[in-house]
């Protein structure tokens, strides 16, 4: 049996023993990494700070790959052929593949070892840690990744400077006009650009305690976390010690079979220098990952050189390149009022297209980056101005996933020979799409170019989409799913469709969740009538309508939370969470709870979540309306109310918008003379600020348009889709919008409103009706067969003074 | 997360009864504990009984009898509350993600009691 190596345990060694796997390699397969963890996805390690977990980024271990973690390699025995570790182990090998990507350049100026640089999670981790007690933060080096660590720098809540040493930021990217038009927008972010400036050294106090960054002019930048991202170097250590060839400024040298010096040693990823270049981003990686496993397995594929297009990951600022960035003609579109960049570099017949720059509107880049070296499929103007790309033909060969090197010819393949008809299926067939995500889009066109409908069914079971699904119900007055899915589909259900149809038949008909066959087609959430969490147990929520509470009435939630010891927060909607509750303690905490006169707060369901609101014109010396009743009449006459996704509510008694209701799905804005309505806001990871739909509504006016409008939502969304989404979904828009709820231009007002009325009327709280029902009891119980016995799988350890669930592993 | 999960069973052949068959609502499970094990017991629409390891290999939590019942190309599966990812019910298989399974124990419903025998 062959015994492979691999030293570094990076994106592009996991990419390799992936595809070994997947080709099935015979050997044994050891990878020896020095980080404490397996590898994990780097491109998206920026958004480990905002909370995406760790397990999320983590790629999972190929199966049959022995991993060496917390292992570093210090030396290769080329004549013993083994690897050498720094604990003393050696490892034997007969092909050797050294993936030992790059370290993060920092200068060598005075102070830098109290810098930090933006690579691995520990490097995340001391950063976030540092900026707790830090108010500045400055990042040096203005590319795409210092960009990204001074968004994220801002993100963790201070105020971010960034340092270049070129004249215009990302000067890799962007000639010096896009550079002028992105200067704007990091402006516009709230982050201080320095560009044209170096660093003398990073300024500590006496205690070793970073105070600033001092440029050449002699000028301090005011900061306490000062973080590297000035260029990447190659970790071509161990290759350099044990004799292989490597480049001038560094980098493993390789053939364009991935091959070093040493026939049975081969270098991929950033560490690799192939074709004279060191690749820092993923895409090559992979393809070099690929065409080593290839050669491993006895193939004879190449590594051409790859395409070094990238794309900004700013919430809100689009920079891309792709192809040259010079050519004989240039073609440029300009708008510095609306912040819009493009340029075209063209060859001197104005034939072929060479390569693209663009800022403040990426479109140009999904569309246009698979044409670079081909023919221009329109004249440059038309591409630029009106952006026409969206309809045009790909040749075959145009790359369109350049993170997994797919081109479109492969995503034709897949449809006409796979039977592919939509992108989860590309992405699961063709890997496209999943990596970096911009590619996505592109994968659409080709779907729908490919003559395949883009299916609208729900899922397996239903050929109908959601909005028509409701319609169905509604018009035949179908109450159960059974009838509906032997009538109208196939099959028994599934998680998809389960809910969705719940979610019709409560919206039409109310009545409760767990009633009858309707119990089995809620979610666990519904289920339990709380929300689960991770470790299986579930929190409770009791509503606190507008946020107005007794004293009274948060001692017993208080009391509650201390007798059956669940975690207490606050919550961004103005209620209290009470996490940590086992399925057999869920009645008994309702039965303290609607005892005193609380009632589900339906925090788990697809509902009308909140109403919050400012303390308004009862004790604010600027309201001008009792923002806290109208929250609190609009919460109860909504409660309840199932919709396609939750919805969200915010009251200000003044334009100060203390209550944030512009980023709600419903707000109200109190004006002098009324109200003021704001719709589809939030947004969700994509956020929106609502837009205003009507000024100065009286209260009778403003309760109607947003009856209309939850009612219009909910019978025409689809499955999941936000108030933010489906407004932008909605043809015609806001104008139609309104058109239809205010001036009832397709005759169905009087319907919107009886439904509303209906659901007002026929509302009754989930827990209190629980309560009251044996049968609907006995289902909360850990086990069946012994139902006084709490699941021993639940643990906590305790962190601040509270609960904290401990995970089996 | 790619191991196959093949952990040596008991070998106590006795089936146990956990429930009565009526205590199971159609298209949905409920979990019993059978000599320290978590079994996840489920009713399918049409009146079969099915029974799984309550643990969900994805969240390392134990909840799959709290999942929503349904079919997959006619296969009976349920899916786990957590991330959602469907299993056979019959098999155990996880339909979404390869190499990844459950273990099905046998389960039968005699004299209007449901019972349980964790010797597969
Ligand atoms: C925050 C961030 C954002 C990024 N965003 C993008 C993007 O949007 N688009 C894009 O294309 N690219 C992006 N990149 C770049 C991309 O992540 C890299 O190109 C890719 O990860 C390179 O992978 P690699 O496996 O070659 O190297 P690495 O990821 O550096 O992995 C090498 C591994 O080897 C280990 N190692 C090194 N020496 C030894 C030794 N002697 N013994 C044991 N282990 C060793 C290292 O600890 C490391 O874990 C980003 C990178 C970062 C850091
Ligand atoms: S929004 Fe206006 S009324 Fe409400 S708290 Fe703020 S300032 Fe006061
Ligand atoms: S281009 Fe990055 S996933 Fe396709």
């Amino acid at each position: 049996m062959r015994k492979l190596v691999v030293v570094g345990y990076g994106p592009t060694a996991h990419r390799l023993v992936e595809t070994l796997r997947d080709r099935g390699f015979d050997g044994r397969v050891t990878v020896i990494g020095e980080e404490p963890r397996p590898a994990y996805d780097r491109v998206h390690l920026t958004s480990y700070l905002s909370g995406t977990t760790l397990e999320d980024l983590t790629y999972d271990v190929p199966e049959g790959t022995v991993t060496r973690l917390n292992t570093r390699v210090t030396g290769i025995d080329r004549q013993a052929r083994h690897v050498v570790t720094a604990d003393g182990g050696v490892e034997p090998y007969d092909v050797l593949v050294l993936a030992t990507g790059s370290a993060p350049f920092v200068p060598p100026v005075p102070g830098a070892e109290h810098a930090y640089v933006y690579r691995t999670i520990e490097d995340l981790d001391a950063i976030r840690k540092a900026a707790k007690d830090a108010a500045e933060g400055v990042v040096v080096g203005g590319g795409l990744l210092g960009l990204e660590a001074a968004d994220a720098l801002r993100a963790l809540g201070l105020k971010a400077h960034i340092v270049e040493m070129s004249p215009w930021l990302m000067p890799r990217q962007v000639d010096e006009g896009g550079g002028a038009v992105l200067k704007q927008h990091i402006e516009g972010l709230g982050l201080a650009v320095h560009a044209g400036a170096g660093v003398q050294e990073v300024v500590t106090d006496g205690e070793g305690q970073v105070t600033g960054l001092r440029k050449p002019d002699g000028t301090l930048v005011e900061a306490q976390v000062v973080v590297f991202s000035a260029g990447i170097r190659p970790r071509d250590e161990l290759a350099r010690a044990a004799g292989l060839e490597v480049g001038e400024r560094g980098g493993v040298v390789v053939d364009p079979g991935m091959r070093t010096s040493d026939p049975s040693i081969y270098a991929v990823g950033e560490c690799a220098l192939a074709g004279g270049m060191i690749y820092g981003l993923v895409g090559p990686c992979n393809t070099m990952a690929e065409v080593a496993a290839d050669r491993i397995l006895g193939g004879s594929a190449t590594f051409e050189g790859a395409d070094m297009s990238t794309k900004l990951k700013l919430l809100g600022v689009e920079v891309a390149q792709f192809g040259a960035m010079t050519g004989a003609l240039d073609v440029t579109y300009m708008d510095p009022v609306g912040g819009v960049y493009k340029k075209l570099f063209i060859s001197d017949d104005a034939r072929t297209l060479l390569g693209g720059i663009c800022v403040g509107d990426a479109s140009p880049y999904t569309s246009l980056r698979p044409f670079v070296g081909k023919a221009l499929p329109a004249s440059p103007s038309d591409l630029l101005f009106s952006g026409a790309g969206a309809n045009l033909d790909l040749p075959d060969e145009a790359q369109v996933c350049s993170c997994n090197n797919v081109c479109a010819g492969d995503i034709r393949t897949a449809v006409a020979d796979k039977g592919v008809t939509d992108v989860p299926g590309l992405k699961a067939c063709t890997r496209a799409g999943t990596t970096c995500g911009s590619c996505v889009p592109m994968l659409k066109q080709l779907l729908e170019k490919s003559g395949v409908e883009v299916s609208k069914a729900l899922c397996e079971h239903f050929t109908y989409s959601r909005a028509e699904l409701f319609d169905i119900v509604r018009v035949r007055e179908i109450t159960t799913f059974s009838q509906l899915i032997a009538e109208h589909g196939q099959g028994r259900g599934c998680d998809i469709c389960k809910p969705a149809v719940a979610s019709i038949l409560a919206s039409l008909h109310n009545g409760h969740v767990l009633e009858g066959e309707r119990a089995a087609l809620q979610d666990t959430n519904d289920a339990f009538l709380a929300n689960i969490q991770k470790n299986g147990t579930y929190s409770v929520v009791p509503r606190i309508p507008g946020g107005e509470i007794t004293p009274e009435k948060l001692i017993v939630i208080g009391e509650v939370a201390r007798d059956y010891g669940l975690y207490t927060k606050i919550t961004g909607g103005q209620r209290i969470d009470l996490f940590g509750a086992r399925v057999e303690q869920l009645p008994e905490i309702w039965r303290r709870l609607v005892d005193a006169g609380f009632e589900s707060g339906h925090a788990y369901g697809k509902a009308l979540r909140t109403v919050k609101s400012c303390v308004g014109s009862t004790w604010c010396r600027y309201g001008v309306q009792d923002s806290v009743g109208l929250a609190i009449d609009l919460e109860l006459r909504y409660r309840g109310l199932r919709s396609p996704h939750k919805l969200k509510s915010a009251v200000s008694g003044c334009a100060r918008e203390c209550a944030e209701a512009r980023s709600k799905d419903f707000g109200i804005i109190a004006t002098e003379k009324g109200w003021n309505l704001y719709v589809a806001g939030n947004g969700g990871f994509k956020p929106r600020h609502a837009d205003l739909l009507a000024g100065d509504l009286s209260t009778e006016e403003l309760i109607r348009t947003i009856d209309r409008f939850l009612m219009f939502y909910i019978r025409t969304a689809d499955r999941l889709q936000r108030t933010a989404a489906w407004l932008e979904s909605l043809e015609g828009g806001l104008d139609y919008l309104r058109e239809v709820i205010m001036e009832d231009s397709l005759g169905i007002c009087a319907d919107l409103d009886a439904q509303m009325a209906h659901h007002v009327a026929t509302y009754a709280d989930e827990w209190s009706a629980t309560l009251e029902d044996p049968d609907k009891l006995r289902r909360f119980v850990s086990f069946v067969n012994a139902p006084g016995v709490p699941d021993p799988s639940i643990v906590f350890e305790s962190e601040r003074g509270q609960i904290k669930p401990v995970m089996a592993r | 997360m790619s191991a196959t999960i093949s952990e040596p069973l008991t070998t106590t052949a006795a089936w146990t009864a956990v429930c009565a068959y009526d205590d199971l609502l159609p298209e949905r499970g409920v979990c019993a504990l059978v000599d320290g094990r978590q079994v996840a017991v489920f009713r399918t629409f049409d009146g079969a009984v099915h029974a799984l390891d309550n643990l969900d290999p994805f969240s390392g939590a134990y909840v799959l009898s709290r999942g929503i019942v349904g079919t997959r190309k006619g296969e009976p599966t349920v899916a786990s509350p957590l991330h959602k990812q469907v299993f056979s019910l019959a098999t155990g298989r996880c339909l979404d993600e390869q190499g990844v399974a459950v273990p099905v124990y046998a389960v039968r419903v005699s004299g209007g009691a449901v019972e349980v025998s964790l010797q597969g």
